[in-house]
């Protein structure tokens, strides 16, 4: 019994290395981006190796993940979905009752390491939406969007308690995509984007002091000169300064001289865009438009529903990553804790994402198939 | 049609990625020249100044708690290479403990890189030449300097004012990082905690202009921070002292109130310790030291103590008997030396073998007689006794501004029921009324119920602190502390009794603290208790009078308050280990009452003086009256419960 599994396990992993089944578009982007991203990283962190070394394993292992989950068959992770997707939300439970974090409650201690349910929610929330709607009817019924509604608030609403809102945009974004690529009407999106902006002042008392302060510090930044007023302005300047043609590489001033706070983290893009100037970063937005274009070209090519719905909210969440980062290190929107995929440092984020794309690999290489 | 939505689902993430291309656009291109010219300008840091904390004074402005400027070393993280290579360099220059290290590490992990880390407070004058010499060779790593805290009083206050300590991980979980940057030091007991945020202040902030290596140029702007208020305790260091001084190490606590409004004006626990050693980090042996020593030196026994308080509450359960009508001041109670419960075997017995005859209520009190309370507390029942006693606190923490406080035990049924799920026997309620069983108390909330006796039985919480102060010389606010209750008292009557037997206690020929009236001018009141550690075996009598032998099984406790007719000054001492309550825990309050009278020059306006010699022993079954003081004061006479009998008017 035992060998039989020992012979089995090593057939998958031979099948695994032998005969991947991934798209190559797709993956030249991931590696792409990968390089960019520890080049920039380098440099933001002061030619730290070790720093460097850290992050380039965390993009082995999500490689490695990114193989695994490729293999398995989209119509496998359909069966699972429900399970999935309950597990991640019981385990957001769980932290809300015992978790521990520094001033918020997002990490779970499993001992050797620290473990952030709400990144399970940002590929089991897609894959919920995609798991209901799949056998309805579609466009999605009235009574169908109030089910998805649920399925998506109940743990959006438990990270936001956290408090994470920059997840918890996340997880609702992969979710509303879902809904929206199922072909909900342009007039009920419209509906929908006008009660949610009826909401916002609702939303305004529930968010936490120091989020309203975040949001009040963008609209006037010089009111914070030692928190985040000072983040955006330093920010803001390293962009400004970098030009069409930028400083050049290793030659951002902003960060050697610490102007620039969490500049290996969320605000990194600053880094690279005082260093390539407006050319990098033009260039930088191209590579995640195409990884973007591929996912959906990936999610038109799956012949069912579920794949599709799945693939394309997928693609369409890793832009919100891009938008809410750059809007952020840019000025243009509130500081809020979303990296910039595959380049900030550390986190669980790069692991997900890559196993996000797992996915996408998977169900490119069932195209063919009818599930 | 699914196509159709992706094509139009990529469309809107292209106008989106357009909209944050255009941003870019609008910063690098049309706003680049501005920005360039802030970037090489860019030479200005700003970095928090943590503000002074208050500093806490006496209740005459003599300094209990100062700040001093010290230097430490620090280390920004970031302009490290190698730390652990570095450490080991600095520590051939600069010596680093063990304990420096590990706190060290520990904040260095959870700080930002750019932010620099205390490794060495308080450094001495050779440390700082040593290292000045040797700075060049080590990059990132500065002597900065602070204020830190010094008690001049050393271990004095340390279970009052208590101690701060560095700020460690468990602190930032809950301290507000904006107002405690650059702060290393947080209250971590006593006044110093519970009042942190009054003490702490708020952090300015200045501008700096720095180089291109980032080392300071010049200050550009200065936010002066907020200092933190001071603080003036209500304690005189002069009555501490004598009260310290008075328990000369022995563990036991001493507590002095004004019960005119709670205001604490000694408050001592013994053995004690020094709180300096804690300010700039504990040394492990240290630490040690203090933790094995079997005296407990950080143990506060006058807030967190629990005793049985013994015969000490008698008064004031000879105050319910008379406040809910069981009782008149003359009833009276025959003491054979053994009590039974009617229809019970087991005897509960008399101090004295063979009883003391008929006493009424205030002979009760001023010879302790056990009979006299077994039976109103039986009579009484445990419901009233323990609502009566819960009025004036006991079960309950104070109320003083300290955390920490215990409890202690309160018996009841209920609490009986949850402690140990059995019912409530009658035999309880018997030694519950001389203070035994279940029942236990803090010298802190036995000063406290004496403090609301005293002043008529208005209850007010204790208070450490009674004003705060902004910047030095402005003045003093003080802080109200109104009663917490109405007044426990209803018939003025009920309380010049027990006034009364507590006077007897010190001034009549049988009272068991009559060796405590000589040379103290003022009329005073007192009750002695003497309380066993383990409970009895037996109903024998005990025949080892051998002082030691008893010291080990007794608590003592005194209690008494002056003038007895307007009281001004309540005064609770307790000895963990002493064999009589009047003979080893009386002298203590007696120094201490010394002393504050020594405070008033010797003068208190208003008080009643003692009695020229001792009071004629009251006739057994002679129904004595309840004093009234204030004219007992204006008689002076020699026999006091003569003056007293003319003037009280009895029912």
């Amino acid at each position: 019994m035992i060998g039989t599994i020992h012979v089995r396990a090593r057939r998958f992993l031979r099948r695994i290395l032998t005969r991947p089944r991934i798209d190559l578009p797709l993956a030249v982007g991931l590696v792409l981006l990968a390089a960019i991203g520890l080049v920039t990283l380098y440099s933001a962190s002061d030619g730290d190796l070790g720093l460097v070394g850290g992050q380039a394993a965390r993009f082995v292992l999500g490689g490695a993940l990114l193989l695994v989950v490729s293999r398995i068959p989209p119509a496998v992770l359909r069966s699972w979905t429900p399970w999935l997707y309950a597990g991640s939300t019981a385990l957001l439970v769980v932290v809300a009752i015992l978790g521990e974090g520094r001033g918020s409650m997002r990490w779970l201690d499993l001992g050797v390491m620290r473990f952030q349910p709400s990144e399970l929610l940002k590929l089991t929330m897609p894959m919920m939406v995609a798991w209901y709607l799949h056998p309805r009817q579609l466009p999605p019924r009235w009574k169908d969007m109030a089910v998805v509604g649920l399925l998506i608030a109940v743990p959006a609403g438990l990270i936001a308690e956290q408090p994470d809102l920059g997840t918890a945009v996340l997880v609702t974004a992969a979710g509303a995509f879902a809904l929206f690529l199922s072909g909900m009407g342009w007039w009920r999106i419209g509906a929908l984007l006008a009660a949610i902006g009826g909401m916002v002042p609702v939303g305004w008392h529930f968010l936490h002091q120091y989020q309203r302060d975040r949001v009040l510090t963008l609209l006037n930044p010089e009111s914070d000169p030692l928190g985040n007023g000072w983040h955006i302005i330093q920010s803001q300047i390293a962009v400004g300064s970098g030009g069409i043609f930028g400083k050049g590489w290793l030659h951002s001033t902003q960060s050697r001289l610490d102007f620039l706070p969490e500049h290996t983290t969320d605000f990194i893009f600053a880094v690279f865009s005082e260093e390539f100037g407006l050319i990098g970063v033009c260039a930088m937005i191209l590579l995640y438009a195409f990884i973007i274009g591929r996912c959906l070209w990936i999610a038109m090519e799956a012949r069912d529903t579920y794949s599709r719905l799945l693939a394309g909210a997928i693609g369409m969440s890793f832009f919100v990553y891009v938008f809410v980062n750059g809007g952020m290190v840019a000025g243009m929107l509130p500081v809020v804790g979303v990296p910039m995929p595959m380049v900030s440092y550390g986190g669980t984020s790069a692991v997900s994402l890559l196993a996000g794309f797992g996915v996408l690999m998977s169900i490119h290489a069932h195209r063919k198939t009818h599930i | 049609m699914f196509r159709r939505r992706a094509l139009a689902g990529f469309v809107l993430i292209l106008l989106g990625l357009g909209l944050l291309v255009g941003r870019y656009v609008y910063l690098q291109v049309a706003r680049h020249d501005e920005f360039a010219m802030r970037s090489t300008n860019n030479r200005v840091k700003p970095r928090a100044i943590p503000p002074a904390r208050g500093l806490i004074y006496d209740r005459n402005g003599v300094l209990l708690a100062d700040n001093v400027p010290a230097f430490r070393l620090e280390v920004v993280p970031e302009q490290v290479r190698n730390m652990p290579e570095l450490l080991a360099r600095l520590g051939k220059v600069v010596p680093l403990g063990q304990d420096d290290l590990n706190a060290f590490n520990k904040q260095l992990a959870q700080s930002r890189r750019f932010q620099s880390v205390p490794l060495k407070m308080h450094l001495t004058e050779d440390e700082i030449d040593r290292f000045a010499v040797n700075r060049w060779r080590f990059p990132g790593v500065d002597v900065v300097p602070y204020l830190t805290r010094r008690y001049p009083f050393g271990g004095l206050f340390a279970h009052v004012v208590g101690y701060v300590g560095r700020i460690d991980a468990d602190d930032l979980q809950h301290l507000d990082p904006q107002r405690y940057q650059g702060t290393s030091h947080v209250g971590r007991s006593g006044i110093e905690r519970s009042y942190e945020d009054v003490l702490h202040g708020t952090p300015g902030y200045e501008l700096l202009e720095v180089n291109a290596d980032g080392r300071t140029q010049r200050v550009l702007e200065t936010h002066p921070p907020t200092p933190g208020r001071n603080l003036y305790l209500s304690i005189d260091v002069r009555l501490q002292k004598a009260a310290e001084n008075a328990l000369a190490g022995r563990p036991g606590a001493a507590v002095a109130i004004d019960p005119r409004n709670g205001q604490v004006l000694a408050m001592v626990s013994e053995p004690t310790f020094d709180p300096n050693l804690f300010v700039n980090g504990i040394s492990q042996a240290d630490y040690s030291a203090l933790t094995d020593d079997p005296a407990t030196p950080l143990y506060n026994r006058a807030l967190r103590g629990a005793y049985p308080p013994g015969s000490t509450v008698k008064p004031l359960l000879g105050l319910g008997g008379l406040e809910l009508g069981l009782r008149t001041p003359q009833d009276t109670v025959v003491s054979t030396g053994v009590f039974y419960i009617p229809g019970q075997k087991r005897g509960y017995r008399d101090d004295q073998r063979g009883g003391v005859g008929r006493v009424n209520l205030m002979q009760a009190i001023e010879m302790s007689v056990n009979t006299y309370f077994y039976k109103l507390a039986l009579d009484m029942g445990i419901d009233r006794f323990s609502a009566w006693m819960g009025k004036f606190g006991f079960g309950k923490p104070t109320g003083i501004d300290l955390v920490g406080e215990a409890s202690g035990i309160l018996p009841s049924r209920a609490w009986k029921m949850a402690h140990s799920r059995q019912p409530w026997y009658p035999g309880e309620t018997v030694i519950a009324g001389i203070g035994q069983g279940y029942w236990t108390v803090t010298p802190i909330q036995l000063a406290h119920a004496f403090a609301t006796f005293a002043d008529h039985g208005l209850p007010h919480a204790p208070r450490l602190v009674m004003a705060t102060q902004g910047p030095i010389g402005s003045p003093r606010q003080p802080l109200s502390n109104p009663p917490s209750g109405p007044s426990l008292v209803n018939n003025p009557a009920d309380w010049d009794a027990v006034n009364q037997g507590m006077q007897m206690v010190i001034y009549g020929p049988t009272g068991t603290g009559r060796s405590l009236a000589s040379g103290f001018p003022y009329l005073m009141a007192g009750k002695s208790g003497t309380a066993e550690r383990y409970s009895r075996t037996t109903d024998a009598y005990n025949t080892d009078k051998n002082n030691a032998y008893l010291a080990s099984r007794h608590r003592a406790w005194f209690v008494a308050y002056a003038p007895a007719n307007e009281p001004r000054i309540v005064v609770v001492a307790m000895l963990e280990s002493g064999a009589w309550g009047a003979e080893d825990a009386g002298p203590i309050v007696r120094k201490i009452l010394d002393a504050w009278l020594a405070t008033h020059g010797g003068v208190i306006p208003g008080g009643a003086p003692a009695p020229a010699a001792a009071m004629a022993p009251p006739a057994p079954a002679a129904p004595a009256a309840p004093a009234a003081p204030a004219t007992t004061a204006g008689a002076g006479g020699d026999n006091l419960p003569a003056a007293a009998a003319s003037a009280g008017g009895n029912p």
